[in-house]
């Protein structure tokens, strides 16, 4: 699950790492005050960040005409008129998509004078199944391509979980990233903090870009996480719940959204044939196929390994909504479950759905010859695939006409 | 011969008194398999009653193994607490656990990594998210077989190709292919879907090369991590039998997780090219879609 930045530094806060003043808001006159009451505290510049699960704000533009996702300003008024630009309306960046998403709250916070960008994150590190800290003086920019030009300016620093991290480590990261003198103890400890967030959140990753040695107005040093993203593990929510509340389905795909509350897998794809199959890795396999065929897939629809019949009604339902759908493949390997028991599902679910689309049915495993047997005698045309090279080879033909 | 469990392979089942543990423990009895102890914590002295098989239920599994002799277990435990079970199992001293739950934090499976990371730990993990392992029978549809997990035993026959995956259904694909061709195998084995997870490919493909009765080997994987391409460089190097292998994978989006925890391309990394690429490089028969599986390596042999 991905949450907000304001919801990240809200966790991060809570675990001891310093960060820019702010709040969030969801209305000009708010952005306003809040600005007011930032810059009568003693904040010499404001930003504007508008909060949407997807990165590239600051060079995004909205629909509206309005450019940027993230604005600096000194000027309660300017706050308040970019607010209004902002608000409501729909930002588009390289990764949102040309759909873009429409922001709903912005943050407010102090824009500090920065002296230096750092690079500082918490992931885990599949080789040695160890979390791992990450660190680069290079911060600010693009990790990845940091990591791809000058890899020896990035700092791995692997974490024994059943030990955490040391404050020994953190100072050798401080140190290593020239955070030495008057600022070690107070970087080692906000590594740490960053550490903790992770460790205590369940995160899968935690990332701040920038880390920023900053200038406070009285010219003192100090050290803020300017921006930050986490990512929490799904599978722990469950003993986080006001993580758990964290959650902004309208950052989500509204299909995606009720796919989850039928506990199915299931991922919306720019493709016009939809799939529908049980068990992760074969459905990824069908979408792969359909693409070799000469196809583009629709979605990712794993119904789970078991497949029962009341989530193969559900998932009819939702890939029907995808008005980009213009055949289906239903693509069943029934180990356990017997496949005339799915295929009832399935005549079950066309019936109740109406669907006029091209289906294309693969059954295999168990009680497979009853399964065929109940789809060919339900009168509807539902086209039989005897393998998933004919399975796909004859959707993508539907389609194609 | 196979590898990880024998035919005859004593197993307790953990969490047998659940509904998924209950019914897989049952067709795992219904396949031939030794299933000789079951554990529930606070349900010890009960029997696990299915078709004339009266199945102990202890509170521990150390007991569990001390009174049956049970060497491997299924863990069916819900997620919060399976991280636990598994390392009951370890510190029973059993030489395989097999974890099926799926869901388990990925934080709880990193320190279950470390605690079996010491040198006096001797157990085998399988999983977690996994079908589990089957090493097939000799009798009808493979009864008389080993069935530790979910995966449905009468696609197998006994022979002599291995399967190592960490999908369940990409496994029983290829497993039915074979079987459909009248091939049989040695040891089907799913590794699962998540990112930190307990024997790798490579961990199992070792297994198989040392296997005199394995003769081939199917290795199925997917995109995220680099597990595949670590086992494409050791099987360049070591590997004395033909592998054939498939990616799954090569359409999903980046950034995006397939289902599986594990199952993600992020930063450029893991990507089903990648892999692919890592295969060929390695003389690894890749299939070009995963209806050819089983005809990839039957080409090579």
């Amino acid at each position: 699950m991905n949450i907000h930045e304001y919801q990240a530094k809200e966790l991060l806060k809570r675990h001891g790492v310093t960060l820019p003043p702010g709040t969030v808001v969801d209305s000009p006159t708010e952005a306003r005050a809040a600005a007011k009451a930032l810059l009568d505290a003693g904040a010499r510049r404001i930003v504007l960040k508008a909060q949407i699960h997807a990165g590239g704000r600051g060079k995004g533009a909205f629909t509206n005409g309005f450019q940027g996702g993230v604005k600096l300003t000194t000027s309660p008024d300017e706050v308040e008129a970019f607010a209004g630009q902002m608000l409501d309306n729909v930002l588009v960046t390289k990764q949102t998509g040309p759909a873009g998403r429409q922001v709903r709250k912005l943050l407010i916070a102090e824009a500090p004078q920065i002296e230096r960008e750092i690079y500082l994150a918490v992931l885990l590190d599949r080789a040695t199944s160890r979390p791992i800290v990450m660190a680069s003086s290079e911060g600010g920019v693009d990790i990845e391509e940091v990591a791809e030009h000058s890899p020896e300016k990035i700092i791995r620093q692997p974490v024994d979980p059943a030990f955490g991290l040391p404050g020994h480590a953190a100072r050798r990261i401080a140190g290593r990233l020239g955070l030495g003198g008057a600022m070690l103890n107070r970087a080692a400890s906000l590594i740490q903090g960053v550490y903790h967030t992770w460790w205590e959140c369940d995160a899968s990753m935690v990332e701040i870009n920038p880390l920023c040695v900053i200038r406070t107005p009285e010219g003192a040093a100090d050290l803020w996480a300017v921006d930050a993203k986490i990512s929490l593990d799904d599978n722990a929510l469950f003993r986080h719940p006001d993580i758990r509340d964290m959650r902004d389905t309208d950052e989500e795909s509204p299909l995606e959204t009720e796919a989850s509350r039928h506990d199915l897998n299931y991922i919306k794809l720019d493709g016009n044939i939809a799939c529908l199959v049980n068990g992760a890795g074969l459905a990824m396999a069908t979408m792969d196929i359909i693409k070799h065929c000469g196809g583009e897939p629709a979605n990712f629809l794993d119904v789970g390994g078991g497949a029962s019949v009341e989530q193969v009604t559900a998932a009819f339902r939702i890939i029907m909504k995808d008005p980009g759908v213009q055949a289906i493949l239903v693509n069943i390997f029934g180990g356990i479950m017997d496949c005339d028991v799915i295929a009832r599902g399935i005549v079950a679910a066309v019936k109740e759905t109406g669907l006029e689309l091209p289906l294309v049915v693969r059954l295999e495993g168990n009680n497979v010859t009853a399964g065929k047997r109940t789809l060919a005698d339900s009168g509807l045309p539902i086209i039989s695939g005897d393998s998933m090279a004919d399975a796909a080879a004859k959707v993508v033909a539907a389609v194609v006409g | 011969m196979s590898i990880l469990v024998q035919t005859d392979t004593k197993v307790v089942v953990q969490g047998i008194t659940g509904g998924f543990g209950g019914r897989h423990a049952q067709l795992s009895l219904d396949y031939g398999t030794q299933v000789v102890a079951g554990v529930t914590p606070g349900k010890g002295g009960q029997f696990f009653a299915h078709q004339g098989h009266r199945v102990p239920v202890f509170d521990t599994v150390a007991e569990a193994a001390a009174e049956t002799g049970a060497t491997a277990s299924a863990v069916f435990v819900p997620p919060a607490f399976a991280g636990d079970a598994i390392l009951e199992g370890v510190a029973a001293g059993l030489d395989l656990v097999v974890c099926i739950t799926e869901g388990i934090p990925i934080h709880d499976m990193t320190r279950v990594k470390r605690a079996m990371a010491g040198p006096e730990v001797r157990t085998r993990l399988i999983g977690p998210n996994c079908p589990g392992i089957v090493t097939p029978g000799t009798g009808e549809d493979s009864h008389g077989g080993c069935r530790i997990g979910i995966a449905p035993g009468y696609i197998h026959r006994s022979g002599h190709i291995g399967v190592v995956s960490r999908s369940g259904t990409l496994t029983y694909e290829a497993v039915w292919q074979l079987t459909c061709r009248g091939v049989g195998q040695s040891t089907c084995v799913g590794i699962g879907g998540d990112p930190v997870n307990g024997t790798s490919h490579l961990d199992v493909v070792k297994l198989f090369n040392e296997d005199p009765d394995t003769h081939g080997i199917i290795m199925i994987g997917e995109i995220g991590g680099s597990a595949e391409e670590e086992a494409a460089a050791w099987i360049k190097q070591h590997c004395r039998k033909p592998v054939a292998g498939f990616i799954a994978g090569t359409t999903a989006p980046p950034g995006r997780r397939m289902g599986h925890a594990g199952a993600i391309v992020s930063g450029g990394k893991g990507t089903a090219a990648a892999k692919i690429e890592a295969f060929r490089e390695a003389g690894i028969g890749v299939a070009e879609t995963p209806s050819v599986m089983a005809e990839t390596l039957l080409k090579m042999m």
